[in-house]
């Protein structure tokens, strides 16, 4: 089971890299998919023995939602508010992988500083957690339109995922749930915002809101 | 007991929504909300009188999910010290307020205004019954607010809106204090449950005392925290100028002999503090007081004279405690509370007068009144008496309090050797030339007001008001004669506060205030032969003048052919030899166009204005310094999202890295 819990990591590492290095949003948006459809897995690799219904159910939820329900809503967005396809960052593509590296480094050190606790599978599942989190919140900074801060956000919270299954032997339904509502809710509705951002204003350039300030 | 006083904060919140929900008609509003605020407040002031004639002290404490929080209220004689006037006036004053807003009907929201009204009472009990450094926080806070709404209540007058960010900064500013000396009290102890704090150690009990102090002190109006009363008070309306002055400062009296209960053993240092700054206080306030044109903005300065004075009652019982002199101590704590419910009564009154004033002739510039005395016998008759008693005259309640401070001085200096000796003579010293100062000042109020002829055509029309705001106005001047009169009396009421403070039995505080009742019975045997006197006078004039042709004729009149109304002293002629002597800390500004030639065609003018020393000098300028520091961060308030989030990330990270990297060995 190690062997395949450690590929499911480095597939999630590998994403990560590879969300920072392209350029199209298309792309970036079907890799994420691809994250999420893996990440579904890790709980199930964890656990011991065999799955229980309704740990299932569940990971079924979070890959139907992460691995479908999400790209299709970004992807009509995308064709519907006719956003240009490319991710015009702040930060080059180069740059931006070798910062992703640097804070994988910077992720390894302090993970293994973290304190986990005695139940935990695998010594990667914390750095990698700690990994996913910087890039999602790299994504967001770095990154001009409002659609690649949606990304950023799912990242993110791919991240928390992550870190709860690390955590907690069996992540509380209730939780998991919320966890699952509140990010669907989110896309959702940043999904419709964007829609009118673009209709309004004729771009989604977030970093021409501040004409907005007072 | 402790039932009854929640019962009484329930029935303020429930009148607070229901006055909301009954905004849109404001009479049921105004019914609703002042009745339920009498209702409320007669259920406190029944509690608490119970439990200062003789009752268990109680406790509850319910358990509340915030970290070290927990709803823990009590009742002990302490805070129903404090609660009696603050459920006396606030009930009166809303009775007040029903008949005193009703001229707003229809331009501004009275269920809002009641809302903030029954808000501010049920918070200000609860601080004082809180015994949880979280629920305190939470009631001062709402108090706070509250009351800022109130002051703000007619926002569409710049001055007002002014007032009231006045009043909110300095309140805040005092709130960080009181905030920092909870936390300190936190990690000193582990809790914040007042029963739990236990003695503390002597350098960090003295920095609790002096965050108290100006934490406090800002709500109470030592100065120079005090810029804000003269500003709010006179832009509230005035029921509530009367509750803010009467006894929402009083909390802050109250918090800081709370704690000064709960810090352990005082340092003589804490005593000198509070002399300094009720000397400063005192003597200030008078003077201001003194200055002003306002009759409220006077008001509001008399408060700082009066907070001085109660200050002063403090720093000699402090001192009396660390000299272990338990007269000294009674003396100066017994005084001090003694002149907490004084004040409350003729604060309250003489602000429910200025409001009566101002409604009956629709000014408060005390140059464009005179002659109400025979306009508005009852309201005139009583501001005399809150006049008097506030300055101090025997057989007046303010006698009675002011007598114990002036008592406590000269004890502590005549048999007390070395420092306290100084201190007792500086308090002595000290309450004199506040006395006089208050006297002068209160001559000019009324008699510019009340006396003379009406100097404007508006004060020659004015009216007494209503029943409703008559009625609390004659029932506290009444209070003030009753105190006096009963002076040997009211002097015991103080024995089980005084015992909550001071490490003694209540049987030997009741020991020296029995030798006090025996002391003051002379006075009031004094003060009963006036009174006879008087009587009898009154009677003799009547019977002189019966029977024989009595003419009125203008006052001032000096026999000349066409006098004028303009011709009668003026507020600022009056004060001008006093603000002159004064005038390196009034800095009174005046502009003089002189007559010119012997026989002057042009008009000429003078006025003056007097006004806050410390806004301008301090307050001002260090606010001005902050405002340009802040002006140069703007820079980083740019408008973009993702560097907003950068912010919070790196943050965040260097947190982690910290928590993880530097800190953990």
């Amino acid at each position: 089971m190690s062997a395949w819990i450690d590929g499911v990591l480095v597939t999630l590492i590998l994403t990560n890299l590879a969300v920072l290095g392209s350029s199209r949003l298309n792309a970036c948006i079907r890799i994420i998919a691809l994250q999420g459809v893996v990440l579904g897995l890790l709980p199930i690799l964890v656990g011991e023995g065999a799955p229980t219904i309704r740990m299932t159910l569940l990971t079924a939820a979070t890959m139907g939602l992460k691995g479908a329900v999400f790209p299709w809503l970004l992807l009509r967005a995308l064709r519907v508010a006719g956003i240009r396809r490319e991710v015009e960052p702040f930060i080059g593509y180069n740059w931006s992988v070798l910062a992703g590296l640097l804070s994988l480094a910077a992720s390894v050190w302090l993970g293994g500083r973290l304190p986990m606790p005695e139940t935990a599978r695998s010594s990667l599942v914390g750095p990698v957690a700690l990994f996913m989190i910087f890039c999602g919140l790299f994504v967001i900074v770095s990154r001009r339109k409002a659609i690649t801060q949606i990304l950023g956000y799912i990242i993110m919270e791919n991240g928390a995922y992550a870190f709860g299954v690390v955590l907690l032997e069996e992540i509380p339904v209730l939780v998991e749930l919320g966890i699952l509502m509140d990010a669907f809710v989110a896309v959702f509705v940043m999904g419709v915002a964007i829609y009118h951002i673009q209709r309004e204003f004729d771009h989604v350039d977030v970093d021409q809101l501040d004409t907005l300030k007072g | 007991m402790i039932l009854l006083t929640l019962a009484g904060v329930v029935v303020l919140v429930a009148g607070a929504g229901l006055a909301l929900l009954l905004d849109r008609r404001p009479k049921w509003a105004s019914f609703a909300g002042a009745g339920m605020a009498m209702l409320g407040c007669a259920a406190v002031f029944a509690a608490s009188f119970r439990m200062l004639i003789g009752g268990d002290a109680e406790a509850i404490r319910w358990p509340w999910s915030m970290p070290l929080g927990a709803f823990s209220v009590a009742l002990d004689p302490l805070s129903a010290f404090f609660l009696l006037p603050i459920a006396a006036l606030t009930g009166l004053a809303a009775l007040y307020g029903a008949e005193y807003l009703q001229s707003w009907t229809g331009r501004k929201s009275l269920g809002m205004a009641w809302f903030w009204y029954n808000l501010l009472a049920a918070a200000m009990i609860l601080a004082v019954i809180a015994r949880n450094g979280l629920l305190f926080l939470a009631a001062w806070e709402m108090m706070a607010l509250a009351s800022f709404f109130l002051v703000a209540f007619e926002d569409e007058q710049e001055r007002v809106r002014e007032a009231a960010w006045t009043y909110f900064i300095a309140t805040h500013l005092g709130t960080a204090f009181v905030v920092a000396l909870f936390a300190l009290l936190a990690a000193q102890t582990g809790t914040l449950d007042f029963d739990a704090f236990g003695p503390i150690s002597a350098p960090t009990s003295g920095l609790l005392f002096i965050l108290a102090v100006i934490g406090f002190g800002a709500k109470a109006g030592f100065v120079p925290l005090h810029v804000w009363l003269p500003e709010a008070h006179p832009a509230a309306p005035s029921h509530v100028s009367a509750v803010m002055s009467g006894v929402m400062i009083k909390t802050g009296i109250y918090a800081l002999l709370r704690m000064m209960t709960l810090l352990g053993e005082p340092q003589p240092w804490w005593g000198w503090t509070l002399i300094a700054i009720g000397l400063a206080s005192g003597v200030l306030g008078a003077l201001f007081a003194l200055a002003q044109h306002d009759l409220k903005r006077l008001l509001a300065y008399c408060s700082v004279e009066n907070i001085g004075i109660i200050a002063l009652g403090l720093g000699l019982g402090v001192l009396g405690y660390t000299a272990r002199s338990p007269l000294l101590a009674i003396l100066g704590f017994g005084g001090a509370l003694l002149h907490v419910l004084n004040h409350a009564i003729f604060k309250g009154l003489l602000f429910l007068a200025a409001g009566a004033v101002a409604h009956g002739a629709g000014t408060r510039e005390m140059d464009r009144l005179g002659g109400l005395l025979k306009r508005m016998p009852w309201t005139g008759a009583a501001f005399a008496v809150g006049a008097a008693a506030i300055c101090g005259l025997p057989p007046l309640n303010g006698f009675v309090s002011e007598y114990l401070v002036f008592f406590g001085g000269f004890l502590g200096g005549v048999s007390i050797s070395g420092h306290f000796a100084t201190a007792g003579f500086l308090a002595v010293a000290a309450l004199a030339l506040i006395g006089g100062l208050a006297l002068a000042a209160f001559t000019k109020a009324f008699g510019i007001i009340f006396l003379g002829e009406a100097r404007t055509e508006a004060a020659g029309r004015a009216h007494e008001p209503g029943m409703a705001m008559r009625f609390p106005i004659c029932l506290l001047a009444g209070a003030c004669l009753l105190i006096g009169f009963f002076a040997p009396v009211t002097v015991l009421l103080l024995a089980r506060p005084i015992a909550a403070i001071l490490p003694m039995g209540e049987h030997a505080v009741d020991g020296y205030l029995l030798a006090m009742a025996a002391q003051l019975r002379w006075f009031v045997l004094l003060a009963a032969v006036l009174a006879a006197l008087l009587a009898a006078l009154a009677l003799l004039r009547s019977g002189l003048l019966a029977g024989r042709s009595v003419t009125e004729r203008g006052t001032w009149d000096c026999g000349y052919a066409r006098p004028t109304a303009r011709m009668q002293y003026t507020a600022s002629s009056f004060a001008q030899p006093l603000v002159d002597l004064f005038r390196a800390v009034l800095r009174t500004r005046r502009s003089l166009d002189a007559p010119q030639g012997t026989l002057p065609t042009k008009s000429a003018s003078l006025s003056t204005a007097t006004g806050d020393t410390f806004t301008h000098k301090l307050f001002r300028p260090a606010f001005g310094g902050v405002t340009r520091l802040m002006e140069r961060m703007r820079g980083v308030q740019h408008g973009r999202v993702q560097l907003y989030v950068l912010y919070v990330a790196l943050t965040l990270v260097a947190l982690l890295v910290w928590r993880l990297g530097v800190a953990r060995p």
